[in-house]
């Protein structure tokens, strides 16, 4: 017989009131605004927009305020947001060369064209608690210099010319891009989709499974050829107006990681590469996935793949925090029903150890007794 | 016409009135979507989907005739439509004169200033190395 437990609906929404009231906190304490977030925990919104896979400051720092911080709960809303929009179609690649740089630097080359660009770093404080940020702190106006005009290269366009690092790969002639948002990913996976899954995936994950490459798990030997952070423009080719049209400008971090040689009995050794690529400034995400991208290139690389680093199924199956939270936090929902036959289960189990072990006990006695 | 994507919607509808306008009307309501964001493998390779934007497009057309097509990052339908109206009106013989004059060159200018504000700030951040000379020279 199935009996159907109800019950709960008004101790749900009076949960979901108290919620409300335990998210706003002290009423006497001012709310936060949505510019507040935005502008003072900028990079808490870039983390929310690169693993919501959705650029929108507004959107994700709405997300952030509802879920109280709880930037993985962030980010779980804004992926259910994006799925409410029509796709009004693919953006031409975005030129991170012709990015407007607010940081760049390198630690391959001292000097390189366009020079090394600290821009707004943590690097070189001290870490030490500040006090007077506490209340009422006031900047001291940023410094200013002569703008350059000077291009900055890529670092690895440098490296590039003298033939030293591989040559990014091309696209085949019509060749479509991957996109796990419309297909479920298939293993083995192109580059194109590991590249997007990892662009989406949880930073911490990403962050453990870097840090196990320069570990000894599936060592890849990385400097950080290069890390940018600026702004670059963004086209749609729009199908109603025919030619691409501008949509305005995003802000993106972008680190080239330079790995230790390939060659073979036709080709020079050269460096080779991995890449990363997200919204906002998000250095320490784009420095690990471009350790997992070159991790993940043992196969194509002709390197034993032995490391959990290097595995692509284990890598991208894992690194989706919205689909592991959804698929451990489910274990908190009732499953009632699974755990009664879990626990008829158990029970005949324990009768039938009780009663062979009675069995034994009695034939043991018996023995005993006969000696 | 890029400039405008920069713009805020108040700033172009603030210019914008101070030209008399003539006769339109949309031709598609302003309307919210999705634009899929693409990189490059190791920045100058094969596409790859980096992930989507919030996107606002609408579309214009005059009395006279001219249609414009408005698409902006975000999702401010009255901003895709200002653009739009823009757009338009630029291709009008009795109004791109004064649309680029009035509203987009202001908005250029403006969008000139700040970014060299930004690269002024960031160039004060760039390393000048300097070499320690030990002992006696």
């Amino acid at each position: 017989m199935y009996v159907a437990v109800k019950g709960g609906e008004r101790a749900i929404e009076n949960a979901h009131r108290l919620l409300a009231n335990v998210r706003r906190g002290d009423q006497s304490v001012p709310e936060l605004s949505l510019d507040q977030i935005s502008e003072q925990l900028g990079l808490a919104v870039d983390r929310v927009m690169s693993e919501g896979s959705l650029y929108d400051r507004e959107l994700a720092a709405l997300a952030i305020k509802q879920a109280r911080g709880d930037l993985i709960e962030a980010i779980f809303l804004v992926r259910a947001f994006r799925a409410t929009l029509p796709r009004f179609g693919a953006s031409e690649p975005v030129n991170t060369g012709a990015m407007r740089v607010q940081r760049r630097v390198s630690s391959t080359f001292k000097d390189i064209p366009g020079g090394q660009i600290l821009g707004p770093t943590f690097d070189y404080t001290h870490r030490l608690l500040d006090p007077s940020l506490a209340e009422g702190f006031v900047p001291e106006a940023p410094a200013v210099a002569e703008a350059s005009t000077a291009p900055t290269p890529r670092v690895t366009d440098i490296l590039g010319r003298d033939g030293l690092i591989e040559t990014s790969p091309q696209a085949g002639d019509g060749a479509s891009v991957g996109d796990l948002t419309r297909e479920p990913l298939n293993f083995p996976a192109d580059r194109d989709l590991r590249l997007q899954n990892l662009a989406r995936g949880d930073e911490g994950f990403l962050l453990a499974m870097g840090y196990s490459t320069q570990r000894g798990y599936g060592r890849n030997h990385p400097f950080a050829g290069e890390i940018r952070f600026g702004e670059v423009e963004v086209e749609l080719i729009a199908e109603d107006v025919g030619f691409a049209v501008p949509l305005g400008a995003i802000e993106l971090t972008e680190c080239q990681m330079v790995n230790q040689f390939k060659g073979s009995a036709t080709e020079a050794p050269c460096f080779t590469r991995g890449y990363g690529l997200a919204f906002g400034q998000s250095e320490r995400k784009t420095m690990s996935m471009a350790l997992v991208d070159r991790a993940l290139r043992a196969r194509e690389l002709g390197e034993e793949a032995l490391a959990p680093a290097q595995d692509e199924e284990f890598v991208l199956s894992h690194s989706d925090n919205v689909q592991a939270t959804g698929f451990v936090e489910h274990l908190k929902l009732p499953h009632y029903v699974d755990f009664q036959s879990e626990l008829g289960l158990l029970r005949k189990l324990r009768r039938e150890f009780a009663e062979s072990t009675a069995v034994a006990n009695a034939s043991n006695a018996m023995k005993e007794a006969a000696e | 016409m890029a400039v405008l994507a920069h713009a805020e919607a108040g700033e172009i509808a603030a210019r914008l009135r101070t030209i008399p306008l003539p006769g339109h009307q949309d031709l598609r309501a302003p309307e919210n979507g999705l634009v899929m964001l693409r990189g490059r493998v190791g920045g100058d390779g094969a596409p790859f989907n980096l992930g989507e934007a919030t996107v606002s497009r609408a579309a214009v057309r005059l009395a006279s005739g001219e249609v414009g097509f408005g698409y902006t990052l975000g999702r401010d339908g009255e901003k895709a439509r200002l653009i739009a109206l823009c757009d338009a009106l630029v291709q009008s013989r009795d109004f791109g004169a004064v649309v680029e004059r009035d509203v987009i060159a202001p908005l250029r200018e403006q969008l000139r200033v700040k970014r060299k504000r930004q690269a002024e700030e960031t160039a004060a951040t760039k390393v000048d190395f300097y070499t320690m000379v030990r002992g006696e020279g």
